[in-house]
């Protein structure tokens, strides 16, 4: 176990050296030396290295017995107030396509309080088999119960694949299952494919803030577990005419103890739309000046079925509400459209926004860095261009 | 009240840039810095020992130079350090990561209440505070931005949802994660840091915590990066400087297939 560096194939061409996020290579005598102490074989370098060869990271880790008994793509069926979230369908469009190519069977798991009458909705949406946990107790997400039922329900029909949404609730419950299970999870995955040959699941992921992009795999353990971001794929069609099996399990009491209760449910958004679900996000930032001004975003928001977003300074300022902060410390949104108004574009805000797929900056400032990442830019005084843009949308979809 | 807070030095990832010829990796100048999020968790912690007594121990796994942000939390008002270190831990993914921090846990035995950032802001996974908890298989509560009230066996806590928020009541011992509004950390005081200069931090290698070999660093991990790459860099898009009326008709121009 360990990492090791052939000194016949090493060159000394620095190309590991430079490659390692930790510093910790150095070239000696024309050759790379690792310093273990700093390594935390992150393989940076063995990638690095795939013309020479010469870096080797050597794995022995424990294996799931009867690997090749698990089959099929499950999905977490996220549900609030008995509504399967739409992030969901995201997730089937994809595990339909996963387990195509695998030619298996797309599972879906709903737990909750009234929510048999969803299982026929993710049939619809691409769901093969529905496995249902439907009891009063379950009404509120609590990860005790949740893990315990969906834990159970993987040892029981053994998927090799199940993806959950990155959202609070699937990232806490996921993480207590892959600990129970003592299998691989993968976080916040914005692309997910099959390995040809070997048909693992091929997890990519961005890494240091957006800077990098990682592509994991689990190759000896299942099931395979991945968090996936919202908005990054597509949502699965509907089609009614798809049929598929349902199963409702009885549990025993035993499987709804809880240790942690809840006292209260509370929404407090200042628009209706969830940021991380919106298609168009109308963000401030330093340049707002004022709580009251985030009116004019309001505006434009409501015009195009949007919401408002904000970035560190306007929250920390007590312009709005930290449930709207998008960034390093905020959210990560992905929505179609990202209006950024007086935003100058700091690194740290940049990675919660950057993989939206159109950015429109405006800004006083020329040479503010979010014109690096907009698609389009406007340069000028936002009190004036928003309310424009607002004015101008509205004629706009009146006259369509 | 005795109080873990688990903590990660991480790289100072706003400065981890690409070298657009190279594709590498800069590192010049990158410093190692506590990860955000624990700064919050520190913060609480030592909030509250200093209103119901007792101690805050930091605990983080890391290679030695991690020492440094022990020290720094001392420094910021916890009252014992550990660094969790030993070559075996190397490669670790999540799940030996939640797997050491817990059996070092297990090992400080008298603990009431374990605190962590959400997340670290180097790999963003959100997944080692909840792993410790089922390792331990004590309850948890995440992303938690106010704690209600805190008695002798119980807590009460405002959990942050996507929508607002749930209050949750747990007994203890409980593991929380927390998100920025929690509080606003102090910064260190001269006394803090004299005291983090003199103060001494206990290392615990693999045997110290009586961890299984196999669930340790690379061997005990699932998961393994099999590719690393550069996303493609956004291209430069079109700015209009000067006439606003002209800029924004053709925005909403280009935009209106995109919305309707």
């Amino acid at each position: 176990m360990g990492i090791s560096v052939n000194q016949d194939k090493c060159t000394g061409c620095g190309l590991c050296e430079k490659a390692c996020p930790f510093g910790a290579i150095t070239i000696v005598n024309k050759k790379a030396v690792i310093d273990l102490d700093k390594c935390t074989l992150c393989s940076s370098c063995v990638e690095a290295c795939r013309k020479f060869e010469a870096i080797q990271i050597i794995r022995e880790t424990t294996r799931t017995p009867d690997m090749e008994k698990y089959k099929g793509v499950w999905v977490f069926g996220e549900q609030k107030h008995g509504k399967v979230q739409p992030v969901v369908y995201e997730l089937l469009g994809k595990a339909r396509e996963l387990a195509d190519k695998l030619q298996v069977e797309v599972g879906c798991v709903l737990i909750g309080a009234n929510v048999k009458e969803e299982a026929q909705t993710v049939i619809h949406r691409g769901a093969d088999v529905v496995y249902v946990a439907d009891n009063p107790k379950l009404e509120n997400f609590l990860d005790e119960p949740y893990a315990r039922i969906l834990t159970n329900l993987i040892r029981k029909h053994r998927p090799e694949i199940l993806l959950v949404p990155a959202t609070t609730i699937g990232r806490s419950v996921v993480s207590r299952v892959a600990v129970q299970l003592r299998v691989g999870l993968t976080a916040d995955c914005t692309q997910l494919d099959i390995e040809p040959q070997q048909k693992f699941l091929l997890q990519t992921r961005p890494a240091f803030g957006g800077n990098i992009m990682a592509t994991v795999l689990s190759q000896y353990h299942r099931p395979q577990l991945a968090t996936v971001r919202h908005k990054v794929l597509p949502e699965s069609p509907i089609d009614t005419s798809r049929t598929g099996q349902i199963i409702e399990n009885d549990y025993d009491k035993s499987f709804f103890i809880s240790r942690t209760k809840v006292l209260k449910v509370a929404e407090e958004l200042v628009s209706a739309v969830n940021i991380s679900e919106a298609n168009v996000i109308v963000a401030g930032g330093r340049g707002l000046g004022s709580g009251e001004n985030f009116a004019i975003l309001k505006e434009l928001a409501d015009a195009l079925g949007g919401t408002v977003g904000a970035t560190r300074v306007a929250v920390d300022n007590g312009w709005i509400p930290y449930a709207h902060q998008i960034g390093q410390t905020g959210k990560t949104v992905c929505p179609n459209v990202y209006f950024a108004c007086g935003i100058s574009g700091q690194i740290q805000h940049l990675v919660g926004m950057q993989s939206s797929k159109i950015i429109i900056a405006i800004n006083k400032d020329s040479s503010a860095p979010i014109f690096e990442v907009a698609n389009y830019g406007i340069v000028g005084d936002l009190f004036e261009i928003v309310p424009l843009l607002t004015k101008k949308f509205k004629e706009s979809l009146q006259r369509s | 009240m005795n109080v873990v807070v688990c903590i990660k030095q991480v790289p100072e990832t706003t400065q981890v840039k690409i070298d657009p010829i190279t594709k590498n990796l800069i590192r010049e100048g990158v410093k190692s810095i506590i990860n955000p999020y624990d700064l919050y968790a520190i913060e609480e912690g030592v909030r509250i020992v200093e209103q119901h007594g007792g101690k805050v121990t930091v605990v983080t796994m890391g290679p030695p130079q991690a020492e440094a942000a022990l020290r720094e939390a001392i420094s910021l008002g916890a009252d014992e350090a550990i660094l969790v270190s030993d070559r075996a831990f190397a490669g670790a993914d999540t799940l030996a990561t939640s797997y050491t921090l817990a059996m070092a846990i297990k090992k400080i035995k008298d603990y009431d209440l374990i605190i962590c950032g959400k997340q670290a802001i180097d790999g963003d996974t959100a997944q080692v505070g909840p792993g410790i908890a089922a390792h331990l298989d004590i309850p948890q509560i995440t992303y938690v931005r106010k704690i209600e009230a805190l008695e002798e066996k119980s807590i009460t806590a405002q959990r942050t949802t996507e929508e607002g928020y749930e209050v949750l009541q747990s007994p203890l011992p409980c593991l929380l994660t927390v998100v920025k509004e929690i509080n606003n950390p102090r910064i260190p005081s001269l006394k803090g840091k004299m005291k983090a200069k003199n103060a001494a931090i206990l290392t615990w290698k693999a045997a110290d915590i009586e961890a299984e070999s196999d669930r340790l660093g690379i061997a005990g991990s699932p998961t393994e990066v099999w590719k690393i790459y550069t996303p493609p860099a956004r291209s430069k898009g079109q700015i209009y400087d000067g006439d606003p009326e002209g800029a924004v008709n053709a925005i909403v121009a280009v935009l209106k297939e995109h919305l309707i």
